[in-house]
């Protein structure tokens, strides 16, 4: 696929995303956190205030983003890599708040791969606020599509 | 909210919490792909990932690094967490055994913040790194 780079800049359009307790234990369980924080709400008020999410919860986006908040590239599902992910966060997240997801292309290059020859790169920027309107996050993820299949 | 360190009690090269995973499992990946809505098939699929030419299904990179994150919460709290990074160097295969772990680089304050930065990676059976990743969290 040869590189777009117009699609660089391009925003979707923003997604409404609840932070849920029953998600953020489903979360929590899956990625085997047995910590009582995010099970228990009383012990979770104390020590941090309300329920607090775990680091990489934003993930659970993909749940409330429809298509048309997803700009992205054509790239080839049995090709793609996930390169790189960073969250970035400057306020409290608690179960109860509303983030307003706003995702944007950040960049797209090409780089020369090892075995996977040419490889793409594709790095995607979501700003969250909350209900106050204050920026509560950002995440930041790269995906990769390579020459070849990944895991060989 | 209550931060777990002290500031001054940290320095650098000081090891965060390790976080042990044992017997990654195909059900972790079918779990994390319910949690998180991350329903890329290369992680479940089976007949997908033989029909791609890949040997067996591999885990989340997110899922890995989630795992990887409790070193954090675990060492500073939940909550505490100012930016965490990754980076994906190999896949995680069921069966692996996980070792998460890091240790402190340096200290800064921000924004009236003190925080603690790190580099963490987690690393498998053979000692091979999987992810590689890079923290700041506040302390007290």
């Amino acid at each position: 696929m040869p590189i777009d780079k117009s699609i660089v800049g391009k925003t979707g359009k923003p997604f409404t995303m609840p932070i849920e307790w029953s998600k953020v234990r489903e979360f929590a369980r899956a990625i085997r956190d047995p910590n009582p924080v995010y099970f228990d709400p009383e012990l979770a008020k104390k020590e941090c205030g309300g329920i607090p999410v775990p680091p990489t919860f934003l993930q659970v986006a993909a749940f409330w983003m429809g298509e048309d908040s997803m700009p992205t590239a054509n790239f080839d599902l049995r090709r793609i890599l996930h390169g790189e992910q960073e969250f970035e966060f400057l306020k409290p997240i608690f179960v109860g708040d509303v983030l307003t997801g706003t995702s944007r292309i950040a960049d797209v290059y090409e780089k020369e791969g090892g075995r996977g020859g040419k490889m793409t790169f594709m790095v995607t920027e979501i700003e969250y606020k909350n209900q106050k309107g204050e920026v509560v996050a950002y995440a930041r993820g790269t995906l990769v599509e390579t020459g070849q299949a990944v895991g060989g | 909210m209550a931060a777990k360190i002290k500031y001054n009690d940290v320095k650098a090269g000081d090891a965060i919490p390790t976080v042990t995973i044992d017997n990654v499992s195909r059900p972790d990946f079918v779990r994390y792909a319910g949690a998180s809505g991350d329903f890329v098939p290369l992680h479940y699929d089976q007949t997908f990932v033989e029909a791609a030419g890949i040997p067996t299904v591999f885990a989340q990179g997110m899922w890995t690094a989630g795992c990887l994150s409790r070193c954090l919460t675990d060492f500073a709290g939940a909550g505490q967490v100012r930016r965490f990074k990754v980076r994906f160097a190999r896949q995680v295969w069921p069966g692996d055994t996980l070792t998460c772990r890091g240790k402190v680089t340096g200290k800064s304050e921000k924004n009236g913040e003190k925080l603690i930065e790190g580099e963490m990676e987690v690393v498998n059976q053979k000692g091979e790194t999987t992810v590689k990743g890079s923290f700041a969290v506040a302390a007290a």
